[in-house]
Formats: C-alpha cells, sequence, structure tokens
C-alpha cells in the first residue's frame, strides 16, 4: 500500500535549509546517506547516523559517514537526552512499528525533531479507497498492501492532533503537493491534509 | 643494567618501502609500570614503519597486531618468507596507503619476534626471562606502544587499527589515551574476553604445559622445545579462526591422499592434515611461554570492570573544567557476521556503550562466511568501508593525499 512515495530530494533540500550550520545531527534511518551526506558537506554539521538495512550503513561509511546499523524502534533509547541539535526522521515513521514512542524518543534526544510523512489523507489517495476501493499504490513505491514496510500510515491531520497531545509543539512546517509544489497552508488546516501529498515538520518538545 | 639503544639490521628487505625493522629500548628514564605492580626499567621494543612522517607529524597510523601476529604488517615475514600478515590492508595504494600515511606496526611487550618477552634474556640474571616474565596486560602493551610513538615525537595518531587482539589494543587506546588518537578502527574484537574465550585460551595453555619438554617453562635453559604441547594449542586455536561453512567447503569430509579410511589414526581426512600443517608451521616461528603470556593478556582484558562495569564510563573525558565529555576519538567498529569468537554483539556492545555517551561511531558488519580470520583475508567490502572511513577522516584532519605535500 504505499501512497505518495514523496520524492526524496525536494524534502532533503528543505530539510538542509531548515539545519543550523555546525549543529549536531542524529539522521535517523539514513538510507544510503544522501541527506546526511549533503548536510556534512554543505553545513559542516557533525553528523551521525542510525540505519535499519546493512547495505546501507556499508554504504555511508564507505563515504565517509558516521552511521551504524540498529533499529529505531530499539536503538534511540540509548543515546543520552539533548545529545543532539537536531534529530531527523525522513521519510520513516510510518515504517516503525512503535511510532509514538519513537517521536517522544526524537525530540528527547534532540533539542529539535525534523520529521517527513507522507500524507495519507492526500486527495488521490483518498479518491483511491473511495473510487476503486482499493488500498492505494502509487509508481513512485510500488507496494501492495502485503508487501509493504509502511506500517503505520497517518494523516497530516492525525500528526498534527498527536503532536498536540504529546505536547509537542510545531516550530515549523511545510506541506508539499503534487509534483513538489508548496502549498501554502497552515499544517492543521483542511487545506493542507488535502492537497499534500507529503508534510515536513520541525518539532520541539514543550 | 643499561642496554645500548641499537638498530637491528634488517634480516629481509622487500622490495616495497619497508625500512630496516627496527627495535629500541624504552623505559630508560622512566620504568613501565605494569598493571601487576611491576616495574620495567629497560625493555625493547621491536617495531617497523612504513611512509614518510610528514612535516607536522599528523600522519602517524598504528597497527596493533593479534595474539599470534608480529610487526612484519606489510612486508615478507623474515622467518616464515610469507606476505606481510596485513597487506591487504597496508601498503601503496591501499586502505591504510603508505604513500600517504606513516604506519607504525610494534611487536607487543610479551611477544617473540623482538620484544621483550619471555624468551629474551633477562639482563639482570643473563638467562632468558622464561616465567619469571611478570605477566602483562593490554594496557601494557598499550603503555609501551605509547612510549615508542612518543620517541618518534609523534603527539596525536591520526588512526590506530587492528583486529581481534588487535582491536583490544585499538579500544584501550582509545580510552587510555584519547587525546592522542584522532580516529581508530576496533576490528572483530570486544570490551572484554568472554567465558567461552577464556576457555579456549586455557585449553592452548594446558596442551602447552602438559607436554614434557615445556620443564615448568624453563625449555630455554634445558635445550629442549614444547613444540607438541604449542602445536596442539595453535590447532585447537585455529579451529576458533574459522566457520563451519569455510571449514566444510575448504575440506568436507574429503580424505587426505587416500581412497579409504584407514581404521587407524593416521590423518585421514584432509582437515586433520591441515590443522596438523598449521600446528606444526606455527611452531617454528613462536615461544610457548610467550603464548601463554600473550592469551593471559586478552583473558584479563575487561574494558568496563576498569570503570565500575559501566562500558560507556570507558569512553567519557572530563576535561581540564571538569565536566564530563564524550570521547572526542572517532570510532570505526567492524564484525564479520560468521565470526564467532568475537561475534557481532561484542561489537555492538561497544556501539551502544559509545551511544550512550554520544560518541562519533560507526559500525558495519560485514556478510562473510570466513569467520573470524575474515578481517585478514580478500573481503572486498571490509576494505571499502576501512577506506572510506579512513578517507572521510584524512579529509576532516586535513590531511592531504600524499605525505610530501602536508
Amino acid at each position: 500500500m504505499a501512497i505518495s512515495g514523496p520524492h526524496i530530494r525536494t524534502d532533503l533540500e528543505s530539510i538542509t535549509a531548515w539545519v543550523d550550520e555546525g549543529a549536531r545531527v542524529l539522521d535517523v534511518g539514513c538510507g544510503e546517506g544522501e541527506l546526511l551526506y549533503a548536510l556534512v558537506h554543505r553545513k559542516k554539521v557533525d553528523g551521525r547516523g542510525l540505519e535499519l538495512s546493512m547495505d546501507g550503513v556499508r554504504r555511508c561509511v564507505g563515504q565517509g559517514l558516521a552511521v551504524i546499523q540498529g533499529d529505531a524502534d530499539t536503538d534511540l533509547k540509548d543515546y543520552p537526552s539533548n545529545s543532539f541539535d537536531y534529530v531527523i526522521l525522513s521519510q520513516t515513521l510510518q515504517a516503525t512499528r512503535q511510532p509514538r514512542e519513537i517521536l517522544e524518543q526524537l525530540v528527547r534526544i534532540g533539542r529539535h525533531a525534523i520529521i517527513s510523512l507522507p500524507n495519507f489523507g492526500y486527495w488521490r489517495v483518498r479518491m483511491e479507497l473511495l473510487l476503486k476501493g482499493r488500498m492505494p499504490v502509487t509508481d513512485r513505491l510500488g507496494y501492495d498492501w502485503y508487501n509493504t514496510p509502511n506500517i503505520h500510515f497517518c494523516t497530516i491531520r492525525d500528526f498534527v492532533m498527536l503532536c498536540r497531545e504529546m505536547g509537542i509543539r510545531i516550530e515549523r512546517s511545510l506541506i508539499l503537493g503534487a509534483d513538489e509544489k508548496v502549498i501554502d497552508a497552515p499544517a492543521d488546516s483542511g487545506r493542507a491534509n488535502w492537497w499534500g501529498e507529503q508534510a515536513l515538520f520541525l518539532l520541539q518538545r514543550t | 643494567m643499561e642496554r645500548p639503544v641499537t638498530e637491528t639490521p634488517a634480516l629481509f628487505r622487500d622490495c616495497g618501502p619497508a625500512e630496516p625493522a627496527r627495535s629500541i629500548v624504552l623505559g630508560k628514564d622512566t620504568p613501565l609500570r605494569l598493571d601487576s605492580g611491576v616495574e620495567l626499567g629497560c625493555f625493547r621494543l621491536a617495531y617497523q614503519t612504513y611512509g614518510t612522517l610528514n612535516a607536522d607529524r599528523s600522519n602517524a597510523v598504528l597497527v596493533c597486531h593479534a595474539l599470534t601476529g608480529d610487526h612484519f604488517v606489510a612486508e615478507k615475514h623474515p622467518v616464515t618468507g610469507k606476505p606481510g600478515w596485513w597487506n591487504l590492508m597496508v601498503g601503496p595504494g591501499k586502505p591504510i596507503d603508505t604513500d600517504r600515511f606513516f604506519v607504525i606496526c610494534s611487536n607487543v611487550i610479551g611477544g617473540c619476534l623482538g620484544s621483550e618477552g619471555p624468551k629474551e634474556i633477562n639482563p639482570a640474571t643473563g638467562q632468558p626471562w622464561g616465567l619469571s616474565f611478570p605477566v602483562i596486560t593490554i594496557a601494557d602493551m598499550v603503555r609501551a606502544q605509547k612510549m615508542l610513538v612518543e620517541h618518534l615525537g609523534i603527539r596525536q595518531l591520526f588512526c590506530v587499527i587492528g583486529g581481534s587482539m588487535g582491536g583490544m589494543q585499538v579500544l584501550q587506546w582509545a580510552v587510555s589515551y584519547p587525546e592522542m588518537v584522532y580516529c581508530c578502527l576496533p576490528i572483530a574484537t570486544a570490551a572484554r574476553h568472554s567465558a567461552q574465550n577464556i576457555a579456549f585460551h586455557e585449553v592452548g595453555r594446558q596442551a602447552i604445559m602438559a607436554d614434557p619438554e615445556w620443564r615448568g617453562g624453563d625449555y630455554l635453559n634445558q635445550n629442549t622445545r614444547p613444540t607438541k604441547g604449542l602445536a596442539v594449542a595453535r590447532m585447537a586455536a585455529h579451529i576458533t579462526y574459522l566457520s563451519e561453512p569455510a571449514l566444510h567447503r575448504k575440506f568436507g569430509r574429503n580424505l587426505q591422499n587416500r581412497a579409504a579410511i584407514t581404521f587407524g589414526f593416521d590423518a585421514d581426512f584432509q582437515v586433520e592434515s591441515y590443522l596438523r600443517h598449521q600446528g606444526i608451521s606455527f611452531v617454528e616461528r613462536f615461544d610457548a611461554n610467550s603464548y601463554l603470556y600473550i592469551t593471559r593478556a586478552m583473558d584479563y582484558f575487561d574494558l568496563a570492570a576498569d570503570h565500575g562495569g559501566v562500558l560507556a564510563n570507558a569512553f567519557r573525558v572530563k576535561g581540564a573544567d571538569g565536566v564530563e565529555r564524550p570521547t572526542p576519538v572517532r570510532f570505526c567498529l567492524i564484525s564479520f557476521s560468521s565470526d564467532w569468537l568475537f561475534p557481532t554483539s561484542e561489537s555492538r556492545a561497544v556501539v551502544h556503550a559509545l551511544n550512550a555517551v554520544a560518541a562519533n561511531v560507526s559500525f558495519v558488519e560485514v556478510e562473510t562466511d570466513k569467520g573470524h580470520d575474515a578481517f585478514l583475508l580478500d573481503e572486498p567490502e571490509f576494505y571499502q568501508v576501512a577506506r572510506g572511513f579512513i578517507e572521510g577522516n584524512a579529509q576532516r584532519r586535513g590531511l592531504t593525499s600524499t605525505a610530501k605535500g602536508a
């Protein structure tokens, strides 16, 4: 079931823009290190990565990035509180077993957390379910419901509600619609939840 | 008991960049204080260097060898005639590029290839040390290496690297002298020797001591050698360096130069013949008492125990302002999936401890069926990871691509 495989580039660009120069950054689920590499080289951050797939880890370390193999669901608890300026979780929350616990860990470990999510409330997803009665599958992420790693989808509104419930402040958000066009709408608006294919949040524990 | 600093002539000179192997007497002014409490006033350390130290002495890499290794890292071995034990890692154009880095490797204290150890003459008695040699630890090996590094005028090593017992020394370096290590690669190793590993070592030691030619450790004076015991020790240990699939792939149940089993106790199977050969060739190059001392040093290794039982505490550094910070050393741990002597879980325990202090750490498990010895073998992915880590840190440290230009 995967929806809207948000094109990675634009959300990475935005994350790079949000991070302060020279900050301490932990990229959780850093994949093959695309974002981490950009942050280390363009923003001179002290960057670390955590990645589940050994292939990804090898590729990261092979290009000089400080990355360890590990599982966000179990390993984040090892990190001390406030040990990073930013903890980033890019397009990964929906693939974790315990999204709420992970969110808690992210704002504990980092002074800020940056999260990007695919929006299950995006109009095309809603239409697919409404008109075809099938779990949405898009071209970008061709998973079916039975083989998708994405097990905890949410809508932008769901996520905003969860943050409110957990006392997490949304410092900044960015809603990206079709073709990664910026949707000029607040994260808690119906427009964002309808037109946004993906969303990016800068969070802080209150 | 003062002995002059002498440079031993090269036993063998490779056509590569290797300098003649050297040895130096250290501890003349300040003795080496061992963990056991004994002070070694004068001790010899044999070492080898490759490449050129740059002007600001920032390109030094210290290689730490494993249990039965030595300082002939990247050149033909003077005794066995075999290629350097890590010439896949160290050499021109290799991950530790000798065109770029100044590589140092010393025979550990307690060893038997020129460094002070049970086989050498105790200057106080004129007799071989034998069992009167003090028991040494991994930390003692590292203390001795530090004296060598300081003697060479190096204030900070760019990198410290080693596998197995070499990896233990790497960890000890990072913990004992964090300000002297920029980055490090502890490979196929652990922060403590496990009960199973101590058990295997004990089997080896008992094999040596059960050999009547061991003579209570006094065999050198009595002109005998416990070769049978040492060979058995090596055979048992060698099995732990491999893996079941690797042994099976290499030998299966194949018979050795015969069509059928002989109903006797000859080496019917290829694997038996192979192990016997491993044992026999080992005794030519290794001293039995050295084997006892060095295995003991590994058994005693337990970094957490030295830090209140909490491994993470080993990686906290107290600054001049009294504030504790994570170690400044940058780590890359590498394990091998089929290594059951130093399994991945041991490396992971170190990674967890480093994470707990938010230290800078990378960790990769290399997929292989070659067991513990994989770190010495051709595993392209392993060298690719090591190269990437070293390259990234060299750039960060401002080391240009050739030592000469620096």
